[in-house]
């Protein structure tokens, strides 16, 4: 019991160096000291052992005792893996740096379009496949305490006290992941002390599993030849190699280890510096080569001295104990509980992020609506979020851990855990190899390859009859006979583990294949995807050529398309004579290329003439940013273009006014014409008579007196008339200018109309009855009385001339039309046909045109009047007759009251 | 044969001055002031010469001219036209129209009288 507490202490105080160890390394690395420790290559490596957890650290032991050498190639694949860095881990790494990528769900959707419905599919996918993994990690230290005690006195009860142990030990490791993963958000995501924590307790379980291993072999076997002959001599010596079992489980740990989320987040979002993979490419190797190196003497030790039915599993801890070595079991304890802790934390803390990153953090803007612009204190929520994740996937380990009971072994529960993130290794190398990898393939492939995976092995593990009954497992799922869990395809006999692996794989990488070939990326995806393939060409800083297969003769043709042939021809023959060569093709040097993309720039923008010889020169394909300044470019060009189209609307809508104008023009000089045909007529005819009879008085002997008489009458008419026609067209043209000068008086209606009608009846034969209301007449009126009175002498002449009734009679009534006084003439005619009403009161319009008499004038003038005196003159429908209304404003008619 | 002209005119002393003028050189002046039937009515009373006004009440000189032209009673039969507008466009149409002879007003008499005596000349040797 004494050793027990003891081992509690021990752990507890070394617990409280790794706290103290992160946080200095904390402190150091956000003040900025020590960055020699903090990123140097070494700690980086050894970060990587957290690939070594507990499974490794017990159960490779273990899988020795039952496999014999295949444990190694648990060890085989990563070393593969990182030998071979420069063709994966750089890319990853690269990539990782160059996109502040987060964790690999952050690398597959920010690879896929930043896809979430992507990133949440990994992240369950990982919680799900990594979740057994810490539970193993809960086990492995449970179980261990478990075998200290027995070995003491047996008081620790395996039911009660072990799952106190994994419960304290699981709330101790969310202490530490959330105190050192979240205390602060990096926008790379770096965790200083969570590292340098890792590579201590990396250091400690090299150590603790490398005294273990020397004690075995010089202390217990007596030295390296004993232990050889030992080795030779146990049922681990004859072992045989199954070929397809350990490339399908190199394959798997090599796939795993590019798949763990805590792998990447060591490997890629904790890395400082690209160089270190280099330094990591032997040296990690060498650390796995260590810690494999004692795993088969202390299984052969273990199974020839421990009593048979003790779990290999726990040989390197229950060797020390059995030879009574207390003190080198606690070190074997505390390298076991290093490895477990470390993977645990990181594990966590990756899983958190892509958690937090992924489902809760989207959930919560959705909920908040708003969006991250809208508070402040967002950071804060990312980062309970974080701490809220780390306690739920801690806690789901737990409870895992309770549920499964410990039953498994655990190189099984490791390799289930690698089989499944395994999953990912098709889209995410697809993704940053191929530029054809869609989303939908991508979704398609995670969705196949993980399903079969918990079909063939996820549920399998729990043992026939557990989740899948017996029957499934001998006639297949749902009796479909090529549906056996283990046989699928109707093809059995191969090994479980490596029939898992190989469908589930294959499947997932064919579908992804397929399904990539057949869907169409989205821009955004195709941008990314352009990105991630060609990480080296877009993350160089230099933009110059590399003139592997430039052809000068293209480069000519296309020059010459943009800036014309001869410009090309010169400027080519130019270069040809600098570099020293005949003829106008110059030799394609890097020189000569910028200085073209120069000239070429001038013309079509620079972005597009580094694109076009970027086509030609192939050293490059288009670059986001040569995109992105093509896009700008074609902004400038849509705005240019813009305003050109409303340049051109602007001179279309300025052509249309012209247009209108000229008609206006057109129209007016065709009314001029009009006009002036008119007035020549009107003139002309009164002429006409005049020359012809003086010309017959002048001419014509033996005239009678009554003859002359009558055609000097005639004379004397025509030269009254064309009298009046110049009168009238003189008063016109001063109406029309507008120069008129109104003589306002003031004056009764009743007046006025008398002396019109007056005047009206002497000037003309024609006898019409004028029929008056006096009493209506009592306006007062103050206006031009002149003006006034020729319009009314006009239309009762007017009224004399063309009213063609047996008895003409003309109404004059006075009315008021609300403010306006209107005084209607109104004859008992046959009215104004409907077609001449628009045009009476134009100049010329003749309406009564048999009498020929006149020249189409009077009304013209009348509205020219009204005009000017603020009023209006029209014509009067439904009268009966002929009738015409004069509207006077109230300004000038005042009813005298 | 009887010198038959029929004077196509609205102004009233107008027709008074060219009756007088072609009386007295032994016409019988036959006279129609409407545009409307003018060409029927030249048809039906079949003058020897037609003197004819442009602006007419109904129907224009032009118009009355073409629809003689384009008659084959009427189709030769010469025109004296007489215009109060005398803009060179008017004779131009009056030309093709087909008029025979195209004068403005004020005209002196002795050349409507020559006008006439040429036209009535020219038919004659024609036909």
């Amino acid at each position: 019991m004494a050793s027990l507490n003891a081992l509690i202490a021990v752990c507890l105080a070394y617990v409280f160096l790794l706290f103290c160890v992160a946080f200095l390394a904390e402190r150091a690395g956000m003040k900025g000291q020590m960055g020699w420790l903090l990123r140097s290559p070494l700690v980086y490596t050894l970060s990587l052992s957290i690939y070594c957890t507990g499974w490794t650290f017990y159960g490779a032991v273990g899988y020795a005792a039952r496999s014999g050498l295949e444990y190694v190639t648990i060890y085989l694949g990563p070393s593969l893996v990182i030998v071979g860095w420069w063709w994966v881990l750089r890319r990853l790494v690269r990539i990782g740096r160059s996109h502040k990528v987060t964790s690999i769900a952050d690398l597959i959707s920010s690879r896929y379009g930043k896809s979430n419905a992507l990133a949440i599919v990994v992240t369950i996918m990982a919680v799900i496949g990594v979740t057994p993994y810490i539970a193993l990690q809960l086990q492995s230290v449970t179980s261990s305490l478990a075998i200290f005690a027995a070995a003491d006195d047996g008081t620790f009860s395996q039911s009660t006290d072990a799952s106190a142990a994994g419960f304290w030990i699981a709330v101790g490791l969310a202490l530490f992941t959330v105190l050192f993963g979240t205390r602060n958000l990096n926008v790379n995501e770096r965790h200083h002390g969570v590292v340098i924590a890792v590579a201590v307790e990396a250091v400690v379980k090299l150590i603790a599993l490398m005294a273990v291993g020397a004690f075995v072999v010089w202390g217990i076997a007596g030295g390296v030849s004993d232990t050889l002959e030992r080795i030779d001599a146990s049922a681990l010596g004859t072992w045989q190699i199954d070929g397809s079992r350990w490339a399908g489980l190199t394959f798997l740990s090599a796939a795993a280890f590019l798949c763990l989320p805590r792998m990447f987040q060591v490997m890629v979002v904790e890395n400082d510096d690209e160089r270190h993979l280099q330094i990591a490419s032997w040296a990690f190797p060498l650390y796995l080569m260590l810690m494999s190196l004692f795993v088969v003497p202390i299984a052969v030790i273990g199974l020839d001295l421990l009593p048979a039915g003790s779990n290999p599993d726990f040989f390197v801890l229950s060797l020390p104990l059995s030879q009574g070595r207390e003190g080198l079991a606690t070190l074997s304890f505390l390298g076991g509980f290093s490895s477990a802790t470390s993977m645990v934390i990181v594990a966590t803390l990756a899983l958190s992020t892509m958690v937090s990153n992924h489902v809760v953090m989207p959930i919560f803007l959705y909920l908040r609506q708003g969006g991250a612009t809208q508070s402040g204190d967002v950071r804060n929520v990312v980062l309970l979020s974080r701490r809220l994740s780390i306690l739920g996937i801690i806690g789901l380990g737990y409870v895992y851990y309770q549920a499964s009971g410990g039953s498994s072994a655990l190189a099984a529960i490791g390799l289930i855990s690698f089989a499944g993130v395994a999953q990912f290794l098709p889209a995410m190398l697809g993704g940053i190899f191929w530029r054809g990898a869609t989303r939908v393939g991508a979704l398609v492939g995670l969705g196949v390859g993980f399903s079969l995976w918990v079909f063939t092995m996820l549920l399998p593990s729990f043992g026939p009859g557990v989740v899948l009954s017996v029957d499934t497992f001998q006639n297949g799922f749902l009796g479909i006979g090529w549906l056996r869990p283990q046989a699928l395809f109707g093809i059995p006999g191969i090994d479980p583990t490596v029939h898992a692996v190989f469908w589930s794989l294959l499947l997932n990488a064919a579908s992804f294949a397929c399904v990539s070939l057949v869907t169409f990326p989205h821009p955004l995806e195709r941008l990314q995807g352009a990105q991630f393939v060609n990480v080296f060409q877009h993350s160089a800083q230099t933009r110059g050529w590399q003139v592997s297969v430039a052809e000068s003769e293209d480069l000519m043709i296309m020059t010459q398309r943009i800036l014309g042939a001869r410009e090309a021809q010169l400027l080519f023959q130019r270069e040809a004579t600098m570099q020293g060569r005949r003829g106008y093709l110059p030799e394609p040097t890097p020189d000569f290329l910028q200085r073209l993309e120069r000239e070429l720039a001038g013309s079509v923008g620079a972005a597009t003439a580094h694109a076009m010889i970027g086509q030609i020169v192939g050293g490059t394909s288009v670059s986001v940013q040569d995109l992105l300044a093509v896009a700008d470019e074609s902004a400038q060009m849509l705005e240019y273009s813009s305003q050109l189209e409303a340049k051109s609307r602007e001179l279309s809508q300025t052509a249309a006014q012209l247009r209108q104008a000229n008609d206006k023009l057109t129209r007016l000089s065709h009314q001029k014409d009009a006009f002036l045909s008119q007035i020549s007529h009107e003139l002309r005819t009164p002429m006409t008579s005049i020359r012809a009879f003086s010309e017959i008085m002048r001419d014509t002997e033996g005239l009678e007196d009554r003859e002359k008489a009558k055609y000097a009458n005639i004379i004397h008419v025509e030269a009254i008339r064309l009298t009046r026609l110049l009168d009238d067209l003189l008063d016109l043209s001063v109406l029309e200018n507008g120069q008129v000068t109104l003589n306002v008086q003031s004056g009764e209606l009743s007046d006025l109309l008398d002396r019109a009608v007056a005047t009206a009846q002497a000037s003309e034969s024609r006898e019409i009855e004028v029929q008056r209301e006096a009493l209506r007449e009592n306006v007062q009126l103050h206006t031009d009385l002149d003006r006034l009175g020729q319009v009314f002498i006009n239309l009762i002449t007017n009224a004399q001339k063309y009213c063609r009734a047996e008895k003409p009679v003309l109404r004059i009534e006075v009315s008021q039309l609300g403010k306006a006084v209107a005084v209607d003439f109104i004859d008992n005619g046959f009215g104004v046909p409907h077609a001449s009403r628009d045009v009476m009161f134009e100049k010329f319009s003749r309406v009564g045109a048999e009498d020929g008499k006149g020249a189409g004038l009077g009304l013209a003038i009348c509205r020219e009047i009204m005009t000017r005196l603020g009023g209006d003159v029209t014509y009067l429908d439904g009268t009966g007759g002929t009738g015409f209304r004069v509207l006077l404003p109230q300004s000038q008619a005042l009813a005298a009251q | 044969m009887g010198k038959h002209v029929l004077l196509v005119e609205d102004e009233l002393n107008i027709i008074e001055a060219i009756r007088f003028l072609l009386s007295r050189e032994g016409w019988e002046v036959d006279t129609h002031s409407n545009g409307t039937d003018a060409a029927q009515v030249i048809r039906e009373r079949k003058p020897d010469l037609v003197v004819l006004d442009v602006m007419l009440p109904g129907k224009s000189g032009f118009d009355i001219l073409e629809e003689l032209r384009s008659h084959e009673q009427t189709a030769d039969l010469p025109v004296l036209m007489l215009t109060a507008r005398g803009q060179s466009r008017d004779r131009e149409m009056a030309e093709k129209a087909g008029v025979s002879r195209f004068m403005t007003k004020p005209f002196s008499n002795t050349e409507v009288l020559t006008a006439v005596r040429d036209l009535l000349y020219v038919h004659g040797q024609r036909t």
